[in-house]
């Protein structure tokens, strides 16, 4: 595919390619060893602080070492953590920046094969990535294209828009087909609009709550009290039980379950529509999702009320902030499905602010895997 | 040995000359606003103009010949710089990158750098609105890094975070604040871990500690400012010394000079702290005097504040009786910075303007109107920094010094 022909500006500077392009990788065997006590340092940082003095010592070690430091640093990120992954990425990016300056040479291949190798961790890759930018800008651009299809959501990025900057050279038929390309390989919301709304232009209607795995069909129950913002930590009935057929207390009044289904493009559940709308009371959501295999997933919620979520009846994450803003994927629940059905429980609490701009209750809910692509019930 | 002492004793003079001029923290030193040794030029002209990559509000802040700056990019602003640049030309000494390890997500016009870095001379401090901290020398080599979203959960606001940290000795101090998990942390400077912790209000709060001794011997407090008032905190122990409670601003951040503090709570109230421990004396309070969320300053006898509407008031330190208005053209996001007998403040369209506060009703003695890239939407959100006879002045994407 010529990318030259849709003008697509660099995503890298071109920089340093003359003397960075093809190196001899060095010979680091033996220094790879002696690197693994600093290196380990660097991954062995806790909560709060701990382990931040040997760290930084051996933060000085490891870039020392050069260039030949840099596959150690790739093998130990996103083995320990986002903290430790910044400790490895500011190793990686001072022995980069200081062999660009001194003209040194780089292992530039190596860091594509380990760019390449969707064994290794994201994190690791996408370090393996900004690096080779780092350091041969056009190298960088030049492997973009390839990404298309990568495991990692950030990595994808680059080559969905030269996607859709070539379906905007096109036209009809062609525009049509293009665009789906770039919907196939699209994960991140806003990428996703721009193609869904060329394909409307053209006629063509992209179902995104399939596209994003939003979870459209809920049970929902309340109100319950939240008067001074209490009900986000007390306990009601569909905390402790879920039983569809009950009818509980709530506020001001008996409640009991009643089946919604959101119609929103982008899933939100809308609480005022079958609540009616109100202030200082609590809700919940139930549904079940049937997955096709036991796997590792990731619910990922936009809510600006306070919230909770449970997974077949684990609790997994909470928040008491409201009416700060929302967004799609605004908070991503790391958690494993079992096989079949899987129930997820959703606490919605709505506060006292009388503001026009405080009148939602709502949530928006989808399951993915760790790239963002939607995993689909099995029925 | 009599040349070595010569040599010892000119490079102290020299480290000194530059400390003088540093500009360390949101505001200045002290977190006053106001430069002791600096001269702003009545109608400044671009001295240079460096690109930066990536979006901010956060001050630029000088430590020597060097200028830091903070910025935030990519789609979700997951992309952390810390970018040093060389105060007298403009061109970038070094930049480090990091990812964000907490929330990025904030209200469109802010952005995920936000928070001002901060300097002890030897070291910078760089905060970012997801919580990610870092440290390193002033050659760029990480110190430690901390991603206080990833120690504590639930400290993040879905609008952004912008409180600034200070160093006061040894100690960071920095402000988390916000409506689900609010703390103050004092961090060692050295090592990066926590000297103490201190819970604080669950509310979404802006502004940044500042600052405050009673006298020159005495050793500096930090005063965290939120919706419920001030609270004096020992930034060795965390120690909790007064508190005033009668309420302050949650996006103005005080400013003290000779011992008293001058915070927005009920317009401004000036506050003389006490030693018993008791709460501070009120020296006065002037309700009619509206910061909105611009911070005051102090030049001289004069307090300087400016309103929503784009008006510099000024009270006496004294009384707080009202002195002259002057309408501005603003809006302002960022606050006024002074030096001798003058104020600069840039519109978030980015004209600069100068005003001399010696003349009777004050006066603009200059504009500058930047060039923001509208396709862009570039705004001047940020807080200029003074060093010398210059203007630093940062956007989203320029950082830009001005001088005669």
């Amino acid at each position: 595919m010529d990318h030259t022909a849709v003008h697509i500006p660099p995503r890298f500077p071109p920089t340093m390619k003359t003397f960075l392009a093809i190196i001899p990788f060095l010979a680091f065997t033996s220094l790879h060893a002696a690197l693994d006590e600093p290196v380990k340092a660097l991954t062995a940082i806790e909560r709060e602080g701990r382990g931040n003095e040997a760290a930084g010592a051996a933060w000085k070690q490891v870039v020392a070492a050069g260039p030949a430091a840099l596959p150690a640093v790739l093998a130990a990120t996103g083995t320990s953590g986002p903290v430790a992954d910044n400790w490895l990425r500011l190793a990686g990016d001072a022995i980069v920046d200081a062999a660009i300056r001194a003209k040194q040479p780089l292992p530039l291949a190596e860091l594509e094969s380990f760019l390449k190798d969707t064994t290794h961790a994201a994190a690791a890759r996408q370090l393996a990535f900004d690096l080779l930018g780092q350091a041969d800008a056009a190298r960088a651009n030049a492997i973009e294209p390839s990404l298309i299809a990568d495991p990692v959501q950030d990595l994808r990025r680059g080559a969905v828009q030269r996607l859709i900057a070539e379906a905007k050279t096109k036209s009809g038929d062609d525009a049509k087909a293009a665009y789906a390309r770039a919907l196939d390989a699209v994960r991140d919301e806003d990428q996703t609009r721009t193609i869904a709304d060329e394909l409307k232009k053209l006629g063509v209607n992209v179902d995104l709550p399939r596209h994003f795995g939003f979870l459209m069909k809920w049970n929902v129950i309340g109100p319950f009290d939240n008067t001074d913002r209490k009900g986000f930590d007390g306990v009601f009935p569909p905390e402790e039980k879920i039983s569809l057929d009950t009818e509980y207390d709530g506020k001001g009044r008996k409640v009991k379950w009643q089946p919604f289904e959101s119609r929103d493009e982008y899933g939100k559940l809308d609480f005022n529509k079958p609540l009616g709308m109100q202030k200082e009371v609590t809700a919940y959501a139930v549904t079940t999702f049937d997955s096709p295999s036991e796997r590792a997933a990731e619910l990922r919620l936009g809510c600006k009320n306070g919230w909770k979520v449970w997974l077949n009846g684990e609790f997994l994450f909470g928040r008491d902030e409201y009416h700060r803003g929302q967004q799609m994927d605004q908070y991503k629940l790391p958690c494993r499905l079992k096989k079949g059905a899987n129930t997820v429980l959703v606490k919605c609490c709505q506060n006292e602010q009388k503001e026009e701009w405080t009148v939602e209750w709502e949530f928006q809910l989808r399951v993915c895997d760790a790239a963002g692509t939607a995993i689909l019930a099995a029925k | 040995m009599k040349q070595l002492r010569t040599l010892a004793f000119a490079l102290t003079a020299i480290s000194l000359q530059a400390v003088a001029s540093d500009w360390p923290q949101f505001r200045g030193p002290d977190s006053k606003g106001v430069s002791p040794d600096a001269s702003i030029p009545a109608k400044p002209k671009i001295d240079w103009t460096a690109p930066l990559p990536g979006r901010g509000l956060a001050s630029p802040i000088i430590v020597g010949e060097k200028v830091f700056v903070t910025c935030s990019s990519g789609p979700k602003q997951e992309r952390l710089h810390l970018i040093c640049f060389n105060a007298a030309d403009g061109a970038k000494t070094w930049e480090r990158q990091l990812r964000a390890t907490g929330r990025t997500m904030s209200h469109p016009k802010t952005s995920i750098a936000a928070c001002t870095p901060c300097s002890d001379g030897q070291r910078v401090f760089a905060l970012w609105s997801c919580n990610d901290l870092a440290a390193f020398d002033l050659d760029g080599n990480l110190l430690w890094t901390r991603g206080l979203t990833v120690d504590y959960q639930n400290a993040s606001n879905s609008l952004g975070m912008a409180s600034s940290p200070i160093v006061i000795g040894e100690t960071l101090v920095t402000v988390i604040e916000n409506d689900s998990e609010s703390y103050s942390l004092g961090i060692d400077v050295k090592t990066g871990r926590n000297l103490w912790k201190i819970d604080r209000p669950k509310a979404a709060n802006w502004t940044s500690p500042v600052p405050w001794r009673a006298d020159a011997k005495s050793p500096p407090i930090v005063i965290l400012q939120s919706s419920k008032g001030l609270l004096a905190v020992d930034p060795t122990t965390g120690s909790r010394l007064w508190e005033y409670t009668e309420g302050a601003s949650t996006t103005s951040s005080s400013v003290v000079a000779a011992g008293v503090i001058y915070s927005p709570s009920n317009g401004i109230t000036a506050l003389t702290p006490r030693s018993d421990g008791a709460a501070p004396d009120q020296l006065w309070r002037a309700k009619q005097i509206t910061p909105a969320t611009i911070s005051p300053i102090i030049l001289g006898d004069r307090l300087f504040s400016i309103n929503s509407a784009g008006v510099i008031a000024t009270a006496d330190i004294k009384t707080g009786d009202s002195k002259w208005k002057l309408r501005l053209t603003g809006p302002f996001s960022g606050s006024p910075v002074g030096a001798g007998q003058r104020l600069v403040v840039v519109s978030e369209k980015g004209l600069v303007q100068v005003v001399d506060v010696a003349a009777p009703e004050g006066a603009v003695l200059g504009k500058l109107q930047l060039l923001l890239k509208q396709e862009n939407k570039e705004l001047v959100l940020s807080t200029p920094a003074l060093s010398g006879k210059h203007i630093f002045i940062r956007a989203d994407n320029a950082l830009w010094r001005l001088g005669e």
